[in-house]
């Protein structure tokens, strides 16, 4: 019998869930899961992460990144230490692919300095540097996140798919059928999702699933029908649901209207951390976060927008099984 | 002997007058980015790209959609700054039509400020939208300063006067 801590290596070898179907995927095989049977979702806030007077531009406090991280982390496993925490989440003997978004340019992409930080706890907690790779489509977007290309195994790399390619073997699932980034099937243990929280002007809502459409070779083919089935289809492929094994989504700044570009006439400052395993909790609990803002400004839903984001009740139905989106099943915790 | 040499130099002369027609058939648009300092306090700080609209997914995925159905024929853009400190960026995308243009301007204006640019234009905080003809150019500042607004209104002004 494996203990939590050993299942979880052993996952992140893509060996033990490839092609399952699991409800709530690794989530749901968890110990802290098994108590509830529900799906947690952490979401961690710090209202001085960007200083007193936020203005656009203004990058968050390095020091409170870290803070904030540690928190979201050891709320998530239970742990009282990060480092431990982190331990019980990640092989230390693998490749550490953490997948950024870096889209919307400089204005509104995964800000480097969470990807930096979740690179050093990784290291601390005992992965080598040369194992940790952050990386999305192409080296203009890891710019805009704020990262630099380095391919030097000494210390932590940074490279886009623009270098490692594609695969020349197809992978579908359902509908969707694309070739997947080397550096998602050859480089990567296990990849750390670190998405960016956006409106969609075709989704709705681009978070963590919709974050997979950066590891394939044709993301254009897929926005029809407001990307449904197609962001649900995509996250069935068998090596990223055996390899996407964490989320820790960047809540720190995000667009509510005018999506996936930089409009800096709608940007707000939740000043969170989105954690969990559970892909569509996730997403369900950003959308949340995205309509009470939308509301808020008295904008229509997303819904009355025309452009609901379907994919995530799609993403839990029978055919597909990546998680839940019944608020029920969600253990949310706030901290 | 002499007429053998000559023939080659007529040949010669004909394959280079044909390569230069051929140049001079592929009509390049105008350059709508201002060079470094042509606006005061604007710096050019990157080259150039440009997509074509079968490409435009690289450079913006998913918002491509809304220029796509609008008729993009090309999206080309550039980096600016702004005294060393203020970062934008100038996209201009050429449109089949006019009537593109507009569709793409008068989608999400209501909180911007009408200004008069090109043909009709719209001003928010930090990001400038107009269209002139089958162009439409979108400004968008990285930071909110005291001096953004104005700064990117003489950039916007700018890259009208190019069009």
């Amino acid at each position: 019998m494996k203990s939590r801590r050993e299942f979880l290596k052993s996952a992140a070898t893509g060996a033990v869930l490839l092609g399952t179907q699991s409800k709530l995927g690794l989530a749901g095989m968890l110990d802290q899961h098994a108590e509830t049977g529900k799906s947690k979702v952490v979401v961690a806030r710090d209202a001085s992460l960007h200083g007193s007077s936020v203005s656009t531009g203004t990058q968050p406090d390095v020091k409170r990144v870290f803070d904030l991280l540690d928190r979201a982390i050891t709320a998530y496993t239970g742990d009282t230490d990060a480092l431990k925490a982190w331990k019980s989440l990640v092989p230390q003997d693998k490749v550490i692919g953490l997948k950024v978004n870096g889209l919307g340019g400089g204005g509104i992409s995964t800000h480097g300095v969470l990807a930096k930080a979740v690179a050093v706890r990784l290291q601390q907690a005992g992965v080598k540097p040369g194992n940790i790779l952050m990386w999305d489509r192409g080296a203009r977007d890891l710019r805009a996140c704020g990262l630099a290309i380095n391919t030097d195994p000494g210390s932590f790399r940074c490279f886009g798919n623009d270098v490692s390619g594609y695969e020349d073997q197809y992978e579908s699932w359902g509908k969707v059928r694309m070739r997947l980034s080397k550096i998602l099937t050859r480089e990567c243990g296990m990849v750390i999702n670190l998405p960016i929280l956006k409106d969609h002007t075709m989704a709705g809502v681009t978070f963590a699933m919709k974050n997979m459409y950066g590891v394939i070779d044709r993301p254009q083919d897929l926005h029809g029908n407001n990307c449904n089935p197609a962001i649900a289809d995509l996250n069935c492929f068998p090596t990223i649901r055996a390899k996407v094994r964490l989320i820790i989504g960047d809540a720190f700044s995000s667009v509510y209207e005018g999506g996936p570009a930089f409009h800096p006439e709608h940007i707000w400052y939740p000043n969170a951390l989105i954690v969990g395993e559970d892909c569509v909790a996730v997403d369900h609990t950003a959308w949340q976060m995205i309509a009470r803002k939308r509301a808020e400004a008295g904008m229509p839903t997303l819904e009355e927008a025309g452009r609901p984001p379907h994919y995530i009740a799609t993403a839990a139905d029978q055919a597909h099984k990546l998680g839940t989106n019944d608020p029920a099943r969600i253990h949310l915790m706030e901290v | 002997m002499k007429f053998k040499s000559n023939w080659k130099w007529a040949v010669a002369a004909i394959v280079i007058f044909a390569a230069a027609a051929g140049t001079g058939c592929k009509k390049k648009g105008p350059d709508p980015f201002p060079a470094s300092g042509a606006i005061a306090g604007w710096e050019k700080t990157s080259e150039t790209r440009t997509y074509a609209a079968k490409d435009l997914y690289q450079y913006i995925d998913g918002d491509a959609e809304q220029y796509l159905s609008a008729g993009v024929v090309s999206t080309s853009t550039s980096d600016y700054k702004y005294q060393g400190q203020l970062e934008a960026t100038v996209d201009v995308h050429m449109m089949a039509s006019a009537d593109g243009a507009r569709k793409i301007l008068e989608t999400g204006t209501k909180d911007a400020k009408p200004i008069q640019l090109g043909d009709a234009g719209f001003a928010y905080t930090q990001s400038i939208i107009f269209r002139k003809g089958t162009m439409l150019v979108r400004i968008v500042a990285y930071e909110s300063t005291p001096d953004t607004p104005q700064a990117l209104l003489a950039l916007a002004r700018g890259v009208e006067a190019k069009l």
